[in-house]
Protein backbone atom coordinates (compact mmCIF):
# COMPACT_ATOMS: atom_id res chain seq x y z
CA UNK A 1 0.00 0.00 0.00
CA UNK A 2 1.52 3.24 -1.15
CA UNK A 3 1.06 6.51 0.68
CA UNK A 4 0.81 8.38 -2.62
CA UNK A 5 -2.55 9.73 -3.71
CA UNK A 6 -4.07 8.00 -6.74
CA UNK A 7 -2.81 9.26 -10.09
CA UNK A 8 -5.35 8.96 -12.92
CA UNK A 9 -4.33 6.50 -15.65
CA UNK A 10 -5.62 7.86 -18.98
CA UNK A 11 -7.21 5.50 -21.50
CA UNK A 12 -8.36 5.93 -25.09
CA UNK A 13 -11.54 7.72 -23.94
CA UNK A 14 -9.75 10.16 -21.65
CA UNK A 15 -6.21 10.70 -23.02
CA UNK A 16 -7.09 14.08 -24.56
CA UNK A 17 -8.69 15.23 -21.31
CA UNK A 18 -5.69 14.36 -19.15
CA UNK A 19 -3.20 15.75 -21.70
CA UNK A 20 -5.11 19.05 -21.61
CA UNK A 21 -5.01 19.11 -17.80
CA UNK A 22 -1.23 19.11 -18.04
CA UNK A 23 -1.62 22.40 -20.00
CA UNK A 24 -3.97 23.78 -17.30
CA UNK A 25 -6.95 23.33 -19.63
CA UNK A 26 -10.23 21.67 -18.65
CA UNK A 27 -11.95 19.84 -21.50
CA UNK A 28 -15.51 18.59 -21.80
CA UNK A 29 -17.50 16.97 -24.58
CA UNK A 30 -20.58 17.94 -26.54
CA UNK A 31 -22.42 15.85 -29.12
CA UNK A 32 -22.18 17.01 -32.73
CA UNK A 33 -25.56 15.45 -33.48
CA UNK A 34 -27.77 16.51 -30.56
CA UNK A 35 -25.70 19.13 -28.75
CA UNK A 36 -25.76 17.30 -25.39
CA UNK A 37 -22.99 18.25 -22.94
CA UNK A 38 -21.41 15.41 -20.98
CA UNK A 39 -18.77 14.56 -18.41
CA UNK A 40 -16.75 12.34 -17.83
CA UNK A 41 -15.34 11.83 -21.34
CA UNK A 42 -16.53 8.76 -23.24
CA UNK A 43 -16.85 7.43 -26.78
CA UNK A 44 -20.65 7.68 -27.00
CA UNK A 45 -23.25 10.41 -26.44
CA UNK A 46 -25.42 9.33 -23.51
CA UNK A 47 -28.34 11.32 -24.91
CA UNK A 48 -28.64 10.08 -28.53
CA UNK A 49 -26.25 7.12 -29.10
CA UNK A 50 -24.11 9.24 -31.45
CA UNK A 51 -20.37 8.56 -31.63
CA UNK A 52 -19.69 12.07 -33.00
CA UNK A 53 -18.33 13.97 -30.03
CA UNK A 54 -16.45 17.22 -29.87
CA UNK A 55 -14.02 18.56 -27.25
CA UNK A 56 -14.38 22.07 -25.79
CA UNK A 57 -12.32 24.18 -23.39
CA UNK A 58 -14.20 25.04 -20.21
CA UNK A 59 -13.98 28.54 -18.72
CA UNK A 60 -13.24 26.65 -15.47
CA UNK A 61 -15.90 28.46 -13.43
CA UNK A 62 -18.49 26.63 -11.40
CA UNK A 63 -20.78 26.35 -8.39
CA UNK A 64 -20.77 23.91 -5.48
CA UNK A 65 -23.77 21.57 -5.90
CA UNK A 66 -22.95 19.60 -2.74
CA UNK A 67 -19.98 19.01 -0.48
CA UNK A 68 -18.86 17.04 2.53
CA UNK A 69 -16.07 17.33 5.06
CA UNK A 70 -14.35 13.94 5.05
CA UNK A 71 -13.18 13.17 8.59
CA UNK A 72 -12.18 9.53 8.02
CA UNK A 73 -9.86 9.23 5.05
CA UNK A 74 -10.27 6.15 2.83
CA UNK A 75 -6.53 5.49 2.59
CA UNK A 76 -3.24 6.48 4.27
CA UNK A 77 -2.53 8.84 1.37
CA UNK A 78 -5.41 11.11 2.42
CA UNK A 79 -4.95 10.82 6.19
CA UNK A 80 -2.76 13.91 6.50
CA UNK A 81 -5.37 16.00 4.66
CA UNK A 82 -8.33 15.00 6.86
CA UNK A 83 -10.59 16.78 7.51
CA UNK A 84 -10.82 17.79 3.85
CA UNK A 85 -13.49 19.06 1.49
CA UNK A 86 -14.95 16.79 -1.19
CA UNK A 87 -17.47 18.36 -3.55
CA UNK A 88 -19.60 17.96 -6.64
CA UNK A 89 -19.18 21.08 -8.78
CA UNK A 90 -21.50 22.24 -11.57
CA UNK A 91 -19.40 23.94 -14.23
CA UNK A 92 -20.97 26.91 -15.99
CA UNK A 93 -21.04 24.96 -19.29
CA UNK A 94 -23.47 22.47 -17.75
CA UNK A 95 -21.47 19.47 -16.56
CA UNK A 96 -20.67 18.09 -13.11
CA UNK A 97 -17.32 16.99 -11.64
CA UNK A 98 -16.06 15.60 -8.37
CA UNK A 99 -13.16 17.57 -6.87
CA UNK A 100 -11.63 18.64 -3.60
CA UNK A 101 -12.04 22.29 -2.65
CA UNK A 102 -8.53 23.56 -1.94
CA UNK A 103 -7.46 26.75 -0.17
CA UNK A 104 -10.73 26.88 1.74
CA UNK A 105 -11.33 26.41 5.48
CA UNK A 106 -13.68 23.43 5.90
CA UNK A 107 -16.26 25.59 7.70
CA UNK A 108 -16.27 28.16 4.88
CA UNK A 109 -17.65 25.80 2.23
CA UNK A 110 -21.30 26.08 1.25
CA UNK A 111 -23.73 24.89 -1.40
CA UNK A 112 -23.94 27.56 -4.08
CA UNK A 113 -20.39 28.80 -3.45
CA UNK A 114 -18.59 29.99 -6.60
CA UNK A 115 -15.36 28.19 -7.42
CA UNK A 116 -12.78 28.02 -10.18
CA UNK A 117 -10.79 25.05 -11.35
CA UNK A 118 -7.12 24.88 -10.44
CA UNK A 119 -4.66 22.09 -11.17
CA UNK A 120 -2.77 19.96 -8.66
CA UNK A 121 0.33 18.07 -9.76
CA UNK A 122 0.39 14.33 -8.99
CA UNK A 123 3.69 12.83 -10.08
CA UNK A 124 3.65 14.57 -13.44
CA UNK A 125 -0.08 14.29 -14.11
CA UNK A 126 -2.10 17.38 -13.23
CA UNK A 127 -5.58 16.76 -11.81
CA UNK A 128 -8.38 19.35 -11.74
CA UNK A 129 -9.36 20.69 -8.33
CA UNK A 130 -11.53 23.61 -7.17
CA UNK A 131 -10.74 26.73 -5.16
CA UNK A 132 -12.98 29.56 -3.94
CA UNK A 133 -13.38 32.23 -6.60
CA UNK A 134 -12.42 35.14 -4.39
CA UNK B 1 -48.01 -22.18 -16.38
CA UNK B 2 -48.01 -21.11 -12.71
CA UNK B 3 -49.80 -17.89 -11.96
CA UNK B 4 -47.43 -16.71 -9.27
CA UNK B 5 -43.99 -17.16 -7.90
CA UNK B 6 -44.03 -17.58 -4.13
CA UNK B 7 -41.41 -17.45 -1.39
CA UNK B 8 -41.59 -20.86 0.25
CA UNK B 9 -38.74 -20.67 2.76
CA UNK B 10 -36.50 -18.11 4.46
CA UNK B 11 -33.66 -18.13 6.95
CA UNK B 12 -31.07 -15.87 8.50
CA UNK B 13 -28.08 -17.01 10.50
CA UNK B 14 -27.00 -15.33 13.70
CA UNK B 15 -25.73 -11.87 12.71
CA UNK B 16 -22.90 -9.83 14.22
CA UNK B 17 -19.66 -11.45 15.27
CA UNK B 18 -19.87 -15.11 14.22
CA UNK B 19 -16.45 -16.57 15.09
CA UNK B 20 -15.12 -19.36 12.87
CA UNK B 21 -17.63 -18.60 10.13
CA UNK B 22 -16.62 -18.58 6.47
CA UNK B 23 -18.36 -17.37 3.33
CA UNK B 24 -19.31 -20.93 2.50
CA UNK B 25 -20.35 -21.94 6.02
CA UNK B 26 -22.68 -18.94 6.22
CA UNK B 27 -24.06 -19.71 2.75
CA UNK B 28 -24.73 -23.34 3.59
CA UNK B 29 -26.18 -22.64 7.05
CA UNK B 30 -28.56 -20.09 5.53
CA UNK B 31 -29.46 -22.39 2.63
CA UNK B 32 -30.20 -25.42 4.79
CA UNK B 33 -32.19 -23.20 7.15
CA UNK B 34 -34.38 -21.98 4.29
CA UNK B 35 -34.84 -25.54 2.97
CA UNK B 36 -35.96 -26.72 6.41
CA UNK B 37 -38.28 -23.73 6.68
CA UNK B 38 -39.91 -24.67 3.35
CA UNK B 39 -39.92 -28.39 4.08
CA UNK B 40 -37.75 -29.06 1.03
CA UNK B 41 -34.59 -31.10 0.46
CA UNK B 42 -31.51 -29.87 -1.37
CA UNK B 43 -32.35 -32.31 -4.16
CA UNK B 44 -35.64 -30.42 -4.74
CA UNK B 45 -33.64 -27.32 -5.73
CA UNK B 46 -33.29 -26.91 -9.49
CA UNK B 47 -32.14 -23.28 -9.60
CA UNK B 48 -29.46 -21.42 -7.61
CA UNK B 49 -28.66 -17.72 -7.46
CA UNK B 50 -25.73 -16.32 -5.49
CA UNK B 51 -24.22 -12.85 -5.27
CA UNK B 52 -20.57 -12.00 -4.56
CA UNK B 53 -18.17 -12.00 -1.63
CA UNK B 54 -15.00 -10.10 -0.80
CA UNK B 55 -13.64 -11.92 2.24
CA UNK B 56 -13.22 -15.06 0.13
CA UNK B 57 -13.14 -14.40 -3.58
CA UNK B 58 -14.36 -16.87 -6.19
CA UNK B 59 -14.53 -16.06 -9.90
CA UNK B 60 -17.92 -17.84 -9.93
CA UNK B 61 -19.31 -17.80 -6.41
CA UNK B 62 -22.56 -19.50 -7.42
CA UNK B 63 -20.70 -22.43 -8.96
CA UNK B 64 -18.41 -22.62 -5.92
CA UNK B 65 -21.45 -22.73 -3.63
CA UNK B 66 -23.11 -25.52 -5.64
CA UNK B 67 -19.86 -27.48 -5.54
CA UNK B 68 -19.52 -26.91 -1.76
CA UNK B 69 -22.99 -28.18 -0.82
CA UNK B 70 -23.32 -30.74 -3.62
CA UNK B 71 -26.15 -29.57 -5.82
CA UNK B 72 -26.32 -29.63 -9.62
CA UNK B 73 -29.13 -27.24 -10.62
CA UNK B 74 -30.64 -26.68 -14.07
CA UNK B 75 -29.98 -22.97 -13.71
CA UNK B 76 -27.16 -21.33 -11.77
CA UNK B 77 -25.89 -17.74 -11.90
CA UNK B 78 -24.33 -14.94 -9.91
CA UNK B 79 -25.81 -11.44 -9.64
CA UNK B 80 -23.94 -8.23 -8.88
CA UNK B 81 -26.26 -5.41 -7.93
CA UNK B 82 -24.77 -4.32 -4.62
CA UNK B 83 -27.50 -3.85 -2.05
CA UNK B 84 -30.17 -4.44 -4.70
CA UNK B 85 -28.86 -7.95 -5.39
CA UNK B 86 -31.20 -9.84 -3.05
CA UNK B 87 -34.32 -8.20 -4.49
CA UNK B 88 -32.95 -8.72 -8.01
CA UNK B 89 -32.50 -12.42 -7.19
CA UNK B 90 -36.16 -12.62 -6.22
CA UNK B 91 -37.18 -10.90 -9.46
CA UNK B 92 -34.95 -13.21 -11.52
CA UNK B 93 -36.05 -16.33 -9.66
CA UNK B 94 -39.70 -15.39 -10.11
CA UNK B 95 -39.14 -15.12 -13.85
CA UNK B 96 -37.47 -18.56 -13.90
CA UNK B 97 -40.36 -20.28 -12.15
CA UNK B 98 -43.01 -18.42 -14.15
CA UNK B 99 -41.22 -19.42 -17.33
CA UNK B 100 -41.21 -23.06 -16.26
CA UNK B 101 -37.40 -23.30 -16.21
CA UNK B 102 -37.29 -24.08 -12.48
CA UNK B 103 -39.65 -25.15 -9.71
CA UNK B 104 -37.56 -24.17 -6.67
CA UNK B 105 -34.84 -21.51 -6.90
CA UNK B 106 -32.52 -21.13 -3.92
CA UNK B 107 -31.26 -17.56 -3.44
CA UNK B 108 -28.45 -17.32 -0.91
CA UNK B 109 -25.83 -14.86 0.33
CA UNK B 110 -23.52 -14.62 3.31
CA UNK B 111 -20.21 -13.24 4.32
CA UNK B 112 -17.97 -12.93 7.39
CA UNK B 113 -17.33 -9.25 6.78
CA UNK B 114 -16.70 -8.44 10.45
CA UNK B 115 -14.26 -11.17 11.50
CA UNK B 116 -13.05 -12.44 8.12
CA UNK B 117 -11.59 -9.31 6.53
CA UNK B 118 -7.81 -9.06 6.61
CA UNK B 119 -6.46 -5.53 6.96
CA UNK B 120 -5.05 -5.67 3.42
CA UNK B 121 -8.38 -6.71 1.96
CA UNK B 122 -10.22 -4.00 3.88
CA UNK B 123 -7.80 -1.31 2.69
CA UNK B 124 -7.96 -2.57 -0.89
CA UNK B 125 -11.77 -2.65 -0.85
CA UNK B 126 -11.90 0.95 0.38
CA UNK B 127 -9.37 2.16 -2.19
CA UNK B 128 -11.30 0.55 -5.05
CA UNK B 129 -14.47 2.54 -4.41
CA UNK B 130 -15.41 5.21 -6.95
CA UNK B 131 -14.62 5.96 -10.60
CA UNK B 132 -10.91 5.16 -11.07
CA UNK B 133 -10.09 8.39 -12.94
CA UNK B 134 -12.77 10.87 -11.92
CA UNK B 135 -13.55 10.03 -8.26
CA UNK B 136 -10.78 8.00 -6.66
CA UNK B 137 -8.14 10.75 -7.00
CA UNK B 138 -10.21 12.89 -4.61
CA UNK B 139 -10.26 10.62 -1.57
CA UNK B 140 -13.92 9.60 -1.80
CA UNK B 141 -15.30 6.68 0.17
CA UNK B 142 -18.81 5.27 0.54
CA UNK B 143 -19.84 7.42 3.54
CA UNK B 144 -18.49 10.53 1.77
CA UNK B 145 -20.53 9.77 -1.35
CA UNK B 146 -23.69 9.36 0.76
CA UNK B 147 -22.75 12.52 2.67
CA UNK B 148 -22.83 14.45 -0.63
CA UNK B 149 -26.39 13.20 -1.07
CA UNK B 150 -27.31 14.02 2.53
CA UNK B 151 -25.91 17.55 2.41
CA UNK B 152 -27.88 18.35 -0.74
CA UNK B 153 -31.03 16.72 0.65
CA UNK B 154 -30.88 18.77 3.86
CA UNK B 155 -30.27 21.91 1.78
CA UNK B 156 -33.23 21.32 -0.54
CA UNK B 157 -35.79 20.10 1.98
CA UNK B 158 -34.95 21.90 5.20
CA UNK B 159 -34.91 18.51 6.93
CA UNK B 160 -32.69 18.36 10.02
CA UNK B 161 -29.98 16.19 11.51
CA UNK B 162 -32.57 15.15 14.09
CA UNK B 163 -34.62 13.60 11.29
CA UNK B 164 -31.65 11.44 10.34
CA UNK B 165 -31.09 10.57 14.00
CA UNK B 166 -34.73 9.52 14.41
CA UNK B 167 -34.17 6.75 11.86
CA UNK B 168 -31.05 5.52 13.64
CA UNK B 169 -32.97 5.29 16.93
CA UNK B 170 -35.92 3.57 15.20
CA UNK B 171 -33.72 0.79 13.81
CA UNK B 172 -32.01 0.18 17.14
CA UNK B 173 -35.42 -0.12 18.84
CA UNK B 174 -36.50 -2.70 16.27
CA UNK B 175 -33.24 -4.67 16.42
CA UNK B 176 -33.64 -5.00 20.18
CA UNK B 177 -36.80 -7.01 19.43
CA UNK B 178 -34.95 -9.55 17.23
CA UNK B 179 -33.02 -12.45 18.78
CA UNK B 180 -30.46 -12.61 15.94
CA UNK B 181 -29.62 -8.88 15.67
CA UNK B 182 -26.08 -7.49 15.78
CA UNK B 183 -26.64 -4.30 17.81
CA UNK B 184 -29.38 -4.18 20.42
CA UNK B 185 -28.18 -1.66 23.03
CA UNK B 186 -30.63 1.25 23.20
CA UNK B 187 -29.58 4.60 21.74
CA UNK B 188 -31.11 8.06 21.97
CA UNK B 189 -31.30 11.04 19.62
CA UNK B 190 -28.52 12.61 21.70
CA UNK B 191 -26.31 9.56 21.23
CA UNK B 192 -26.62 9.93 17.48
CA UNK B 193 -25.95 13.68 17.65
CA UNK B 194 -22.87 13.13 19.83
CA UNK B 195 -21.40 10.26 17.82
CA UNK B 196 -18.26 11.21 15.92
CA UNK B 197 -18.70 12.61 12.44
CA UNK B 198 -17.57 10.25 9.67
CA UNK B 199 -18.24 12.51 6.69
CA UNK B 200 -20.20 15.64 7.43
CA UNK B 201 -23.23 15.60 7.96
CA UNK B 202 -23.21 11.80 8.54
CA UNK B 203 -22.24 10.57 11.98
CA UNK B 204 -21.17 7.09 13.04
CA UNK B 205 -24.73 6.09 13.99
CA UNK B 206 -26.05 7.28 10.60
CA UNK B 207 -23.97 4.50 9.00
CA UNK B 208 -24.78 0.80 8.65
CA UNK B 209 -22.93 -1.90 10.55
CA UNK B 210 -20.32 -4.36 9.30
CA UNK B 211 -21.39 -7.86 10.33
CA UNK B 212 -20.91 -11.55 9.80
CA UNK B 213 -24.07 -13.27 8.67
CA UNK B 214 -25.95 -15.12 5.99
CA UNK B 215 -29.46 -15.31 4.60
CA UNK B 216 -31.40 -17.37 2.09
CA UNK B 217 -34.83 -17.64 0.55
CA UNK B 218 -36.45 -20.04 -1.87
CA UNK B 219 -38.65 -18.90 -4.73
CA UNK B 220 -41.06 -21.64 -5.82
CA UNK B 221 -43.71 -22.08 -8.48
CA UNK B 222 -47.11 -21.43 -6.92
CA UNK B 223 -48.37 -24.83 -8.14
CA UNK B 224 -46.00 -26.41 -5.60
CA UNK B 225 -47.34 -24.32 -2.71
CA UNK B 226 -49.62 -27.10 -1.51
CA UNK B 227 -46.54 -29.25 -0.77
CA UNK B 228 -45.02 -26.63 1.52
CA UNK B 229 -44.80 -26.77 5.26
CA UNK B 230 -45.93 -23.18 5.75
CA UNK B 231 -47.82 -20.49 3.89
CA UNK B 232 -45.86 -19.00 1.01
CA UNK B 233 -46.35 -15.29 0.30
CA UNK B 234 -46.59 -14.48 -3.41
CA UNK B 235 -44.29 -12.16 -5.36
CA UNK B 236 -47.02 -9.88 -6.70
CA UNK B 237 -44.93 -7.28 -8.48
CA UNK B 238 -41.29 -6.38 -9.09
CA UNK B 239 -39.46 -3.55 -10.81
CA UNK B 240 -36.02 -2.06 -11.29
CA UNK B 241 -34.60 1.42 -11.82
CA UNK B 242 -31.05 2.31 -12.89
CA UNK B 243 -29.71 5.84 -13.38
CA UNK B 244 -25.93 5.73 -12.76
CA UNK B 245 -23.17 3.88 -11.01
CA UNK B 246 -20.97 6.78 -9.85
CA UNK B 247 -22.40 9.61 -7.79
CA UNK B 248 -20.74 12.20 -10.05
CA UNK B 249 -23.00 10.90 -12.85
CA UNK B 250 -26.27 10.76 -10.88
CA UNK B 251 -28.94 12.85 -12.63
CA UNK B 252 -30.11 14.18 -9.25
CA UNK B 253 -28.87 13.95 -5.65
CA UNK B 254 -32.39 13.86 -4.22
CA UNK B 255 -34.43 11.76 -6.67
CA UNK B 256 -33.32 8.28 -7.65
CA UNK B 257 -34.21 5.10 -9.53
CA UNK B 258 -36.36 3.87 -6.63
CA UNK B 259 -39.08 6.08 -8.08
CA UNK B 260 -39.18 3.99 -11.27
CA UNK B 261 -38.58 0.61 -9.64
CA UNK B 262 -41.37 1.07 -7.11
CA UNK B 263 -43.83 2.51 -9.63
CA UNK B 264 -43.32 -0.57 -11.80
CA UNK B 265 -43.69 -2.97 -8.87
CA UNK B 266 -46.83 -1.25 -7.56
CA UNK B 267 -48.29 -1.16 -11.06
CA UNK B 268 -47.74 -4.87 -11.63
CA UNK B 269 -49.19 -5.75 -8.24
CA UNK B 270 -52.14 -3.41 -8.74
CA UNK B 271 -51.71 -1.79 -5.31
CA UNK B 272 -50.49 1.55 -3.93
CA UNK B 273 -48.39 2.70 -0.98
CA UNK B 274 -51.51 3.11 1.16
CA UNK B 275 -52.28 -0.61 0.81
CA UNK B 276 -48.91 -1.67 2.29
CA UNK B 277 -48.97 -3.07 5.83
CA UNK B 278 -45.21 -3.31 6.42
CA UNK B 279 -42.18 -1.99 4.50
CA UNK B 280 -38.64 -3.38 4.49
CA UNK B 281 -36.50 -0.80 2.71
CA UNK B 282 -32.73 -0.66 2.23
CA UNK B 283 -31.04 1.49 4.87
CA UNK B 284 -27.30 1.59 4.23
CA UNK B 285 -27.35 5.04 5.84
CA UNK B 286 -30.13 6.98 7.53
CA UNK B 287 -30.22 9.28 4.51
CA UNK B 288 -30.77 6.30 2.18
CA UNK B 289 -34.02 5.34 3.86
CA UNK B 290 -35.23 8.92 4.25
CA UNK B 291 -34.85 9.59 0.52
CA UNK B 292 -36.31 6.22 -0.49
CA UNK B 293 -39.41 6.60 1.72
CA UNK B 294 -40.07 9.88 -0.06
CA UNK B 295 -39.08 8.90 -3.63
CA UNK B 296 -41.18 5.75 -3.43
CA UNK B 297 -44.16 7.82 -2.36
CA UNK B 298 -44.75 6.83 1.26
CA UNK B 299 -44.11 10.48 2.18
CA UNK B 300 -43.80 13.85 0.49
CA UNK B 301 -40.27 15.16 -0.01
CA UNK B 302 -38.78 16.31 3.29
CA UNK B 303 -41.51 14.75 5.46
CA UNK B 304 -40.29 11.24 6.30
CA UNK B 305 -38.05 12.45 9.12
CA UNK B 306 -40.89 14.21 10.92
CA UNK B 307 -42.97 11.06 10.47
CA UNK B 308 -40.21 9.02 12.12
CA UNK B 309 -40.10 11.45 15.05
CA UNK B 310 -43.89 11.10 15.39
CA UNK B 311 -43.53 7.30 15.62
CA UNK B 312 -45.23 6.52 12.32
CA UNK B 313 -42.52 4.09 11.20
CA UNK B 314 -42.85 1.68 14.07
CA UNK B 315 -45.47 -0.73 15.42
CA UNK B 316 -48.84 0.96 15.75
CA UNK B 317 -47.74 3.69 13.34
CA UNK B 318 -48.95 4.39 9.83
CA UNK B 319 -46.07 2.61 8.05
CA UNK B 320 -44.06 0.15 10.17
CA UNK B 321 -40.66 -0.02 8.50
CA UNK B 322 -37.59 -2.24 8.85
CA UNK B 323 -39.12 -4.16 11.74
CA UNK B 324 -35.99 -6.35 12.08
CA UNK B 325 -33.67 -3.37 12.61
CA UNK B 326 -32.24 -3.07 9.10
CA UNK B 327 -28.64 -2.63 8.06
CA UNK B 328 -28.29 0.11 10.66
CA UNK B 329 -28.80 -2.21 13.64
CA UNK B 330 -29.82 -5.78 12.65
CA UNK B 331 -26.68 -6.10 10.58
CA UNK B 332 -25.03 -5.80 7.19
CA UNK B 333 -22.93 -8.58 5.72
CA UNK B 334 -22.47 -7.93 2.02
CA UNK B 335 -25.26 -9.13 -0.25
CA UNK B 336 -26.95 -10.85 2.70
CA UNK B 337 -27.68 -7.37 4.12
CA UNK B 338 -30.48 -6.66 1.68
CA UNK B 339 -31.70 -10.24 2.00
CA UNK B 340 -32.50 -9.77 5.69
CA UNK B 341 -35.22 -7.35 4.54
CA UNK B 342 -36.84 -10.10 2.43
CA UNK B 343 -36.57 -12.65 5.25
CA UNK B 344 -38.30 -10.23 7.63
CA UNK B 345 -41.05 -9.39 5.12
CA UNK B 346 -41.90 -13.07 4.72
CA UNK B 347 -41.95 -13.61 8.49
CA UNK B 348 -44.26 -10.62 8.91
CA UNK B 349 -46.64 -11.91 6.23
CA UNK B 350 -46.69 -15.37 7.79
CA UNK B 351 -47.34 -13.96 11.26
CA UNK B 352 -44.04 -15.39 12.55
CA UNK B 353 -42.41 -12.17 13.74
CA UNK B 354 -43.08 -12.72 17.46
CA UNK B 355 -42.93 -9.47 19.43
CA UNK B 356 -42.10 -7.59 16.20
CA UNK B 357 -45.28 -8.73 14.49
CA UNK B 358 -47.32 -6.08 12.71
CA UNK B 359 -50.94 -7.19 13.23
CA UNK B 360 -52.74 -8.42 10.11
CA UNK B 361 -49.75 -7.89 7.83
CA UNK B 362 -50.91 -9.11 4.42
CA UNK B 363 -49.03 -6.89 1.99
CA UNK B 364 -45.33 -6.01 2.25
CA UNK B 365 -43.09 -3.70 0.25
CA UNK B 366 -39.41 -4.65 -0.07
CA UNK B 367 -36.72 -2.49 -1.63
CA UNK B 368 -32.98 -2.84 -2.21
CA UNK B 369 -30.50 -0.39 -3.66
CA UNK B 370 -26.91 -0.85 -4.69
CA UNK B 371 -24.00 1.53 -5.21
CA UNK B 372 -24.74 5.13 -4.26
CA UNK B 373 -28.51 4.92 -4.75
CA UNK B 374 -27.54 3.64 -8.21
CA UNK B 375 -29.29 0.30 -8.83
CA UNK B 376 -32.78 -0.23 -7.43
CA UNK B 377 -35.12 -3.20 -7.18
CA UNK B 378 -38.58 -3.09 -5.57
CA UNK B 379 -40.94 -5.93 -4.78
CA UNK B 380 -44.48 -6.35 -3.47
CA UNK B 381 -45.11 -9.53 -1.47
CA UNK B 382 -48.55 -10.58 -0.36
CA UNK B 383 -50.68 -13.30 1.17
CA UNK B 384 -53.05 -14.64 -1.46
ZN1 LIG C 1 -26.10 13.22 -28.85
Amino acid sequence: MTDLKPVPVPNADTQAFWDACNENRLLFQTCKDCGHTQFYPRAVCVSCESRNLKWHDSAKLGTVHSYTIVQRAPSPAFKADAPYLLALIDLDEGFRMMVNILNCPTDAASIGMKVHIVFEDREGQKVPQAAPLN
Amino acid sequence: MPKHAVISGVHNTKVGSVPDSTVMSLHSEAAFGALADAGLKLSDIDGVLCAYAITETYPMLSSAFCEYVGVAPNFNAGLHGGGATAAMMAMQAAALVRNGDCRHVLCVAGENRLTGMTRDKAVAALAEFGHPQFEQPYGVNIPAAYALVAQRYLHETGATLEHLAALAVLHRTHAAMHPDAHMTEAITLDDVANARTISDPLRLLDCCLISDGGAAFIVSASETAGDMKKSSPAILGTGQGHTHEHILAAPSLTSFGCKMSSATAFGKAGVTTSDIDVAEIYDSFTITLLIELESIGFYEKGEAGEAALRGELTHGGKMPCNTHGGLLSFGHSGAAGGMFHIVEAVRQLRGEADIRQVPDANLAFVHGDGGILSAHCSMILGNT
